[in-house]
């Protein structure tokens, strides 16, 4: 165990599995040369040379299309997208190929391929550049999902998705990207995709989340701890593609009472599908409807003051928690 | 379109008169008849969805894929039955695709738009116009990746030049090819229509191979009636292609005879007498004239190809009809390959 960013956990899990893995090679914009624009590749044109690390022009559909055609004839291609925001100008080629050229043939391909980039609100980023992605890429089987929400489950999740035989979208959180935390040393370190885990231990109410939510939501537990005596327990779903809701179910039947937090719009998101699952699975456990936290429905202000208030944060958590507990 | 096209089939010796060139009119006379059966079939309400027929560009297929080697990789669009026909995809298979069944090349779940054969080169077979340019392009870096000879041939339309990602693909081929990174040879379909919209209202600039240049790949035109014509350019560029790693396009002006997908059947965009005009450019009658002609090719031969043809296509049909349809766990098998769809939860 080492202490390490979530930014460096990334670029280690690149680098072991491209030491690993000749197939393993990586393309985006700028992530060559100019070294990422948030560093995350840093060193690596001049470890690997650019055969394995390739500068693309600003073509988004063409580095997705083209790795889906590396990852069909055998390769591992990593493509950086510089924010997940511009993925959306790649998406016939992730959703409408890489989703399902396994499928429509039969299962002839494996299409081993990673999409991995930062999400979510920075500081003051505003409309086009604040976005988060999650439910957008959750809805279309074929894909994996991932939300990792520290530096160990960044590094075992993206070797994971690496070593794998599908396409992943890995959403990084860039607020997270300086966050530090333990990180296995193993080079064969792995976090499997669809197990979800308790991140603190609690009886009183359940709040699930993912990403950088999940941080959100440890720091809301712990003033709801200390201000009000409410033990809440935590559960990280880790990824949400394929989604495992067994210990969120698990922890409702101890509770009685969930809080659902996701970082953007609330119709047909993310925390709208876990919200009816534990609906559908623990009626009878609910002793209050399972309520959500999310962004507010509008597009992303510039203003400080208004994107503050267009994001959840502690307080809406913790008043969600006072509500299923009756406690308002 | 005669002054802009660059290879003509006047420079034919007595190689014509090779059995190979038998063979390629066998195989677009198969096709003709493939495609005619999957006609019928449609009306009979035995295939669904949506249907692009070949009929009329069968040189291109064979002209193309006669020239490339056994591991060589093709791409096609939605109008895909003579790609996997002529890679040498069982014709029983393909139909039984049509059909829906559990024997098809892609076990039921692709149909007409979306053949597969990767064991025979063929992968797919894509329904979004343009979606795969980029796929083969990715696809011939692979290939250069890890040291090999092969090469991708990458089919689509005209009509497809208008769509984002074909300039995508074209610029990242080019830039690629430059490190010799990039054997594709792009084939652009150019049969006159993007379904009922001619070029001149589709493309700014008509002069398609014009369009493909200013990517800095090299693209020549050819009068693809002729399958001569297209033969002699693919077995150059082809070539080329192996021995440079850099991509190539072959603008091939050839007319669908039938309308675009089966539903088109009123064309307003076209006349009679256009269609008919073309009909006397048909590239399986200019083929046989010519081996009649040079090669003695007699009337009997002909007729036995087509007799041949009719029957094969109708073993297909038959395969396919009696074939069973997908069992219905099919329908969760092929999504990812480690985790399937979520299994129920039990409460
Ligand atoms: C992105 C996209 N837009 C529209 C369509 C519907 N569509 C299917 S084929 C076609 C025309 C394509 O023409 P062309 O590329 O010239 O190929 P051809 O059919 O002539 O072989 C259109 C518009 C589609 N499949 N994909
Ligand atoms: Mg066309």
């Amino acid at each position: 165990m080492a202490e390490k960013t979530y930014r460096d956990a990334i670029r280690e899990a690149m680098m072991e599995e491209m030491d690993r893995d000749t197939n393993v090679l990586i393309m985006g914009e700028d992530i060559g040369v100019y070294e990422g624009t948030f560093r995350i590749t840093a060193g690596m044109l001049k470890k690997y040379g650019p055969r394995r690390v390739i500068d693309t022009p600003i073509a988004e559909a063409g580095m997705a299309g083209t790795a889906v055609g590396m990852a069909m004839l055998g390769l591992r291609p990593i493509v950086e997208m510089m924010t997940m925001n511009f993925a959306i100008v790649a998406a016939d080629q992730i959703l409408n190929h890489a989703a399902k050229v396994r499928y429509f043939s039969g299962g002839q391909v494996d299409v081993p391929m990673v999409i991995r980039g930062p999400q979510g609100a920075g500081v003051q980023l505003s409309a086009q550049h604040s976005q988060t992605f999650e439910t957008f890429y959750g809805h279309f089987p074929g894909l994996a999902v991932v939300t990792p929400a520290t530096p160990a489950d960044a590094k075992g999740m993206l070797k994971t998705a690496i070593r794998g035989k599908d396409p992943v979208i890995f959403l990084e959180s860039a607020a997270l990207y300086g966050m530090k935390g333990e990180v296995p040393d193993d080079l064969d370190f792995t976090v499997p995709f669809g197990q979800s885990r308790v991140a603190r231990e609690g009886s009183d109410v359940t709040i699930v989340s993912y990403g950088r939510m999940l941080q959100v939501s440890l720091i809301a537990a712990e003033k709801l701890s200390n201000d009000e005596g409410i033990e809440a327990e935590v559960i990280d779903l880790r990824s949400i593609r394929p989604l495992d809701l067994q210990p969120s179910y698990a922890s409702v039947a101890k509770t009685h009472r969930a809080v659902v937090v996701q970082e953007q719009w609330k119709p047909f998101g993310a925390a709208a599908e876990i919200a009816a699952s534990i609906t559908e699975e623990m009626f009878d456990d609910l002793d209050a409807p399972v309520a959500r936290v999310t962004g507010e429905d509008v597009p992303m202000p510039y203003a400080r003051n208004l994107e503050l208030l267009a994001t959840p944060h502690e307080p809406q958590i913790i008043a969600a928690v006072k509500k299923v507990m009756y406690h308002d | 379109m005669a002054e802009t096209t660059r290879t003509s089939a006047t420079t034919i010796d007595s190689a014509a008169c090779a059995p190979e060139w038998t063979e390629i009119l066998r195989q677009m006379i198969f096709i003709r008849r493939f495609e005619e059966a999957t006609e019928r079939e449609f009306r009979r309400g035995k295939i669904g969805g949506y249907l692009h027929v070949y009929s009329g560009q069968e040189a291109v297929a064979t002209g193309i894929l006669s020239a490339i080697q056994k591991g060589d990789i093709v791409f096609s669009g939605y109008r895909d039955h003579a790609h996997a026909l002529t890679l040498g995809a069982d014709p029983c298979r393909v139909m039984a695709e049509l059909f829906g069944k559990a024997t098809g090349v892609s076990k039921g779940k692709g149909g007409s738009m979306h053949l597969f054969d990767a064991e025979h080169g063929f992968y797919g077979g894509y329904g979004i116009v343009g979606g795969h340019l980029t796929l083969a392009t990715g696809a011939a870096y692979a290939l250069r990746y890890q040291q090999t000879e092969r090469i991708v041939v990458c089919y689509f339309g005209d009509g497809a030049m208008n769509i984002g990602s074909f300039h995508e693909a074209m610029n990242i081929a080019g830039l690629w090819g430059k490190q010799g990174m990039c054997p594709v040879l792009f084939v652009i379909e150019n049969n006159g229509y993007a379904m009922g919209t001619s070029i001149e209202r589709h493309s700014a600039l008509t002069d398609l191979s014009a369009r493909v240049r200013a990517y800095s790949i090299q693209a020549e035109k050819v009068d693809a009636q002729d399958v001569f014509a297209v033969r002699g350019v693919a077995d150059r560029v082809i070539r080329q292609i192996r021995e440079t790693g850099k991509p190539y396009c072959i603008e091939a002006v050839t007319y669908r005879f039938s309308g675009h997908g089966a539903a088109d059947i009123l064309q307003p965009y076209r006349t009679k007498d256009e269609v008919e005009e073309h009909r006397h450019r048909d590239p399986i009658m200019i083929l046989r004239n010519r081996l009649r002609e040079i090669c003695g090719l007699s009337d009997d031969d002909v007729k036995k190809m087509e007799d041949d043809a009719g029957e094969r296509a109708a073993q297909a049909v038959k395969f396919a009809e009696e074939s069973p349809v997908p069992d219905p766990r099919e329908l969760f098998t092929d999504v990812v390959a480690e985790h399937g769809p979520q299994p129920e939860t039990e409460s």
